[in-house]
């Protein structure tokens, strides 16, 4: 099947070999089921491998849930978008796939209609108030994740228990921090999908605008007039840039800039005052601007700064380097807000009076909801997953010390459900006073559960599965996520393996180099100066890397993505969600980036791997 | 004697001293519109033409004898000034001025052999709003100081054939008054040539330049009997975005015949990157000028050097898009516009709307 009007049904899909029965470990109802068949046939599926681009751990499965909760709740439910429900979600082969839900009976539409300007019009009526008020209930739900303990199953309660007549046992914290946690993770997403939709709605009220008054009008033009200059998102690496400045003025660049094991640079540095005062600077940063993934933040075997250092040290060592070649490493904040002020004048002085006004209207209504967009991942997908994986890994630190896990990495094994099973037999277990039941049944679990998730993972998603609509319609697909008509078509036309890889002109220029394949994060010190960077998708911490690359392909991703968006704020060419460039692209070869009309080209092959 | 070849200086618009021509070019040169260069012989030259070999007091004669009721007595009187001109000389002195000003302009521009246009350039005391449009002669593809010398003599002839003395008496003023400055200017040899719309003609999108351009002169383009190549460039940030290769079989070099064109350059570029973002900076800033969409037709030059081979021939405001009516959509609430664009989701006849969907929206009342 080279090309066809559909993808491979899920079922068609095939597992590699030593995956059998990998659907097994997740909820149930993040699988298919044979009552579910036709529907799922019907439908198309495509791989967010922008949130998970690896295969996920069951217990990471947990991220998908919460994720489309969130994504159903607000879009089908509380602010009742007229053409859309959530996105329906399923994991084939350890793969997060996804599936937009269309409303098409017009009578229906009209009535959630309705409900929707009511209730969206309050929210941009009140945007600034409200926004404000997410900041403090974000920070409230990290704050409160942070505080939870899961305290060690002791051989005798601590006195406090009968001093405080709490009259219920520090051991079960075990079980009700679990739940607390889980709770907490939920609660935040919905919160992250509150503004989201909403945002988006704003922006794409602009671009509509935009493209009244200018049809040929490019959408990365658009996006360039409401992107934020000094927003929350650039903060992480402007610290790094920071940090780069103050080692130099210090005298300590040398140091801090040598080699790849930041706990040597920091003990030498320990020795002279001016390496201590660069370590306080360095403390400084790392609360809160630290708790941040490398990559996107889903996965529990992903780092963030804090829990591999060698990442953010990286990135410094890469700016003092520039500035000891002399260059300029400060985002000019005051020239991009010029570049931006000019664009949206000439745009402005090309219309008429009554247009402008319409024109400033649609702009002002851009700029308000953009913030949100461009800052919430900050607050979720960082602050909340970095606390979120930090108290797993304390958890998974108990289970161990009970003898239950003879691994740290072992908990993840398990799904969500699985897990509260066991801290029920570990916590009752214990407080009765005998052996956990279930210690060789979950430690054989595990152990086949390892291989196949090496498998699964050996093996890279299907862009996308099932029965494509005739037109793409689901807004928030095309904007997030890249998926359109027309890239449905490329992807049809694409799964023989043949031509130009096409995906989202998201940031322009057309660039030439070798390209450089990254998968994972840990890969990233491999990117050489002036390499392509080609990946699942990129995450804003890439910053250092961006200050590299001299171009960016993504497999995934829409106009609106994190690739895309600071892909434009460094001036980087970028092609996004070209479905397949990882797979198709090797690194070393010679390919050429199109940021202006989408397509990335392989120009010639790699020599001799080195 | 005063020849002038700087069209910055002040007298280069000093009206009785160029004529309406000549005041044009500069005024033009001045705003940033690359005009063929040129050079002007002014109307003191003219007087002191007049002055030394006494013409006028033969003309006068002439001219007084007139029946201006009679085209036969016009024409008479045409034939009579043409025979005074023929037998007079221009004066040594002046023809080697005349000369030596055409030899400094070829020189200038780099162009031995210099082809030019001859063309008169006049204006009379108290004529703001005589035009003298077409009253007086152009003379095309002049070559050599000598015939420069003979076709500026011709040029102030003209200010005595029938039909421009009928039109200065017209406007109540003698023939004798009229004063001829005249212009001498470079022949546009064109590489290529086309039109450029400061909007997009298929889509009136005024963010976006569109250029179209063929080998030769501009009539295979104008006449359609070229498939241009066509070039799309974005107003706002000057890039270009698109570049066409047309199917250019045939080439106008003298604006009487076409020949063909050889294969190889069939559907090759005629105009660099450089070139087209040149063209678009002057559109843009024409545009501006003019305050609105242009149509502007334009050569490059192949004598002339990079950089400075780009020739405006017209310019007229675009007709097809700026006079359409535009969809008043500044009306639309808030959350309507956001249905509609997001949604797709308009009220029949709305303005502004996508309309992905066409559906009639029942009066939305908002609940409690």
């Amino acid at each position: 099947m080279s090309t066809s009007d559909r993808f491979p049904f899920l079922r068609e899909f095939q597992p590699p070999a030593g995956a059998e029965g990998w659907e097994r470990m997740y909820p149930y109802f993040l699988t298919s089921q044979a009552e579910g068949e036709q529907l799922e046939d019907e439908r198309l599926w495509f791989a967010d491998t922008m949130h998970w681009s690896r295969a996920v751990y069951p217990l990471d499965s947990i991220g998908a849930e919460a994720v489309y909760l969130g994504a159903g709740q607000n879009s089908a439910r509380i602010f009742v978008l007229p053409t859309s429900l959530g996105l329906d979600m399923r994991v084939v082969n350890g793969y997060v796939y996804i599936s937009p839900t269309g409303v098409t009976d017009s009578d229906v539409i009209n009535e959630r209609l309705v409900h929707f300007q009511e209730r969206a019009g309050y929210y941009f009526a009140n945007w600034d108030e409200l926004y404000g008020k997410w900041k403090k209930k974000m920070t409230g739900v990290v704050e409160a994740m942070r505080a939870i303990e899961f305290p060690e199953l002791a051989e005798y309660e601590p006195i406090e228990v009968v001093t405080e007549a709490r009259g219920r046992s520090a051991a079960w914290d075990l079980i009700a921090s679990y739940h607390k946690l889980i709770d907490d993770f939920f609660v935040a997403w919905q919160y992250h999908f509150e503004f989201l939709n909403l945002g988006y709605g704003g922006y794409i009220t602009f671009f509509q605008t935009c493209k009244q008054f200018f049809p040929e009008i490019s959408d990365q033009s658009v996006a360039r007039m409401v992107a934020g200059v000094d927003v929350l998102a650039f903060r992480p690496d402007d610290e790094l840039r920071g940090l780069a400045r103050k080692a130099v003025e210090l005298g300590v660049d040398g140091i801090v800039a040598s080699g790849d094991d930041p706990a040597a640079i920091v003990a030498t540095l320990r020795d002279t005052e001016n390496g201590r005062a660069w370590i306080d600077a360095l403390e400084a940063a790392k609360d809160p601007w630290f708790n941040y993934f490398a990559e996107y933040g889903f996965l529990h075997d992903q780092d963030t700064w804090l829990s591999n250092p060698s990442i953010p040290f990286a990135g410094i060592a890469r700016y003092i380097e520039m500035l000891q070649n002399g260059e300029e490493i400060a985002r000019d904040v005051a020239k991009l807000r010029a570049e931006r002020d000019d664009i949206v004048a000439e745009y402005r002085g090309l219309l008429s009076e009554d247009e402008a006004a319409q024109f400033d209207g649609m702009l002002q209504l851009a700029r308000t909801v953009f913030p949100f967009i461009e800052e919430h991942n900050i607050y979720v997908e960082h602050w909340t997953h970095s606390v979120f994986f930090q108290k797993l890994r304390e958890l998974s630190a108990r289970l161990v010390e009970a003898g239950f896990f003879a691994d740290a990495e072992d908990m993840y094994l398990l799904n969500r459900f699985e897990l509260d099973e066991v801290l029920a037999d570990v916590v009752q277990a214990h407080v009765i006073g005998v052996p956990a039941r279930g210690v060789q049944k979950w430690r054989a679990k595990v152990a086949e559960r390892k291989g196949i998730m090496a498998a699964l993972r050996s093996q890279a998603a299907a862009p996308a599965l099932g029965t494509p609509p005739e037109e793409i319609t689901d807004p928030f697909a095309i904007m997030n996520y890249g998926v359109t008509t027309e890239r449905i078509r490329d992807w049809l036309g694409q799964s023989s393996g043949e031509g130009a890889l096409t995906g989202a002109a998201a940031s322009p220029g057309v660039v030439e180099g070798l390209a450089r394949v990254i998968l994972t994060e840990k890969d990233l010190p491999k990117l050489q100066p002036g390499e392509i960077l080609v990946a699942p998708i990129t995450a804003p911490s890439w910053g250092a890397a961006f200050s590299v690359a001299s171009a960016v392909v993504t497999d995934i991703g829409g106009m609106m993505c994190h690739a895309a968006i600071v892909c434009r704020e460094y001036g980087l060419s970028a092609v996004v969600g070209t479905g397949f460039a990882t797979s198709r692209i090797k690194t070393g070869q010679r390919i050429r980036v199109n940021g202006d009309d989408g397509t990335v080209t392989i120009i010639g092959e790699a020599e001799e791997a080195a | 004697m005063t020849i002038l070849t700087d069209s910055a200086a002040p007298e280069a618009t000093d009206l009785s001293l160029v004529g309406g021509k000549a005041i044009g070019l500069a005024r033009m040169t001045a705003g940033g519109i690359p005009v063929a260069p040129w050079l002007t012989v002014s109307t003191r030259v003219h007087r002191a033409f007049l002055e030394q070999t006494q013409l006028n007091a033969h003309i006068e004669g002439v001219v007084d004898a007139i029946d201006w009721h009679s085209q036969d007595s016009l024409a008479d009187a045409e034939h009579q000034i043409a025979a005074i001109f023929a037998e007079t000389p221009v004066p040594a002195g002046i023809a080697e001025d005349i000369a030596a000003a055409y030899q400094d302009l070829a020189e200038r521009i780099g162009v031995p052999e210099l082809s030019v246009a001859v063309r008169s350039s006049a204006t009379a005391e108290d004529t703001a709003d005589s035009s003298f449009a077409g009253e007086y002669e152009t003379y095309v593809g002049i070559t050599g100081a000598e015939q420069v010398v003979a076709h500026v003599k011709r040029c102030w002839a003209s200010g005595f054939t029938a039909h421009a003395m009928a039109y200065a008496h017209d406007r109540g003023f003698s023939p004798l008054a009229v004063s001829m400055a005249v212009v001498v200017q470079k022949t546009v040899k064109s590489r290529a040539a086309g039109v450029m719309f400061t909007l997009s003609p298929s889509t009136g999108d005024r963010s976006r330049i569109v250029v179209e351009a063929s080998w030769g002169i501009g009539l295979a383009v104008v006449g359609g009997e070229v498939t241009p190549d066509r070039y799309a460039i974005d107003k706002v940030s000057l890039t270009v975005l698109d570049r066409i290769p047309g199917d250019k079989k045939i080439e106008y070099l003298d604006g009487q015949t076409s020949t063909p064109v050889e294969d190889a350059r069939h559907a090759q570029l005629c105009l660099s990157d450089s070139e087209v973002l040149e063209l678009a900076r002057l559109g843009k800033a024409l545009e501006k000028q003019q305050g609105g969409p242009q149509d502007i037709e334009f050569a490059i030059d192949r004598e002339l050097a990079d950089g400075s081979n780009i020739i405006l021939l017209q310019c007229r405001p675009e007709t097809v898009w700026s006079t359409r009516k535009r969809a008043a959509a500044a009306a639309l609430p808030l959350m309507d516009q956001v249905a509609a664009s997001v949604f797709g989701l308009g009220k029949r006849g709305a303005a502004g709307s996508p309309g992905k969907r066409d559906l009639v929206l029942q009066e939305v009342r908002h609940a409690h």
